[in-house]
């Protein structure tokens, strides 16, 4: 695996490629399946709860007066949803000792 | 949604994998994004969002429960950031 970089969804598939002996074409159609059903159930309103990797977490924004900073301007800023991620206690203490 | 209702939905979309091997499958993808993270790198899924480390300098906290004063050391803690499409599919 590289050394730290950025991994993308083909560097995930080719984990499950050598892993667990899938096709690269399954394995890259499962990693993508993993990803959708994250992406649906998020847009579903439902919280994603992963035991041993974290939690993604839905919350709504009341509408609020923003500014545009550039000109002074008012403008309301509409009620929407934003994700958060809080990861597991097992992935914080994995990421602390790499500081 | 919780793991075991995700691997549920992988095995029922995927009748030709076991219920072991779809495990599996879910235990990789998971310990491969921590495993990048804990070696300092990012793992970035268009359309989803990117998983990073940002690192805290040393700081003087409290004890809460008796107010004394103790060091807490630099570290790295995960961030994610949403992608756009899935800020875009949150607020349809």
């Amino acid at each position: 695996m590289a050394v730290a970089g950025t991994l993308t969804r083909a560097d995930l598939a080719e984990s499950v490629h050598r892993e667990i002996g899938l096709s690269r074409a399954e394995s890259a159609n499962l990693v993508e399946q993993i990803l959708e059903n994250m992406c649906a159930a998020l847009s579903r309103g439902e919280n994603v709860k992963i035991s041993g990797f974290g939690s993604f977490i839905l919350r709504d924004k009341g509408e609020r007066i923003g500014r545009n900073p550039k000109t002074g301007v008012e403008v309301p800023i509409a009620p929407r949803r934003v994700l958060t991620f809080r990861a597991s206690q097992m992935m914080r203490e994995r990421i602390v000792k790499s500081a | 949604m919780i793991r075991s209702e995700l691997v549920a939905m992988l095995a029922k979309q995927n009748p030709d994998l076991s219920l072991k091997e779809v495990e599996r499958v879910v235990s990789t993808f998971f310990e491969a994004i921590n495993a990048q993270l804990a070696e300092g790198g990012r793992v970035e899924l268009r359309g989803f969002g990117a998983f990073s480390t940002r690192s805290r300098t040393a700081r003087t906290g409290r004890n809460p429960r008796t107010g004394d004063p103790v060091e807490v050391d630099a570290k790295s803690v995960p961030y994610f950031k949403p992608g756009k499409e899935m800020r875009a599919r949150l607020n349809v």
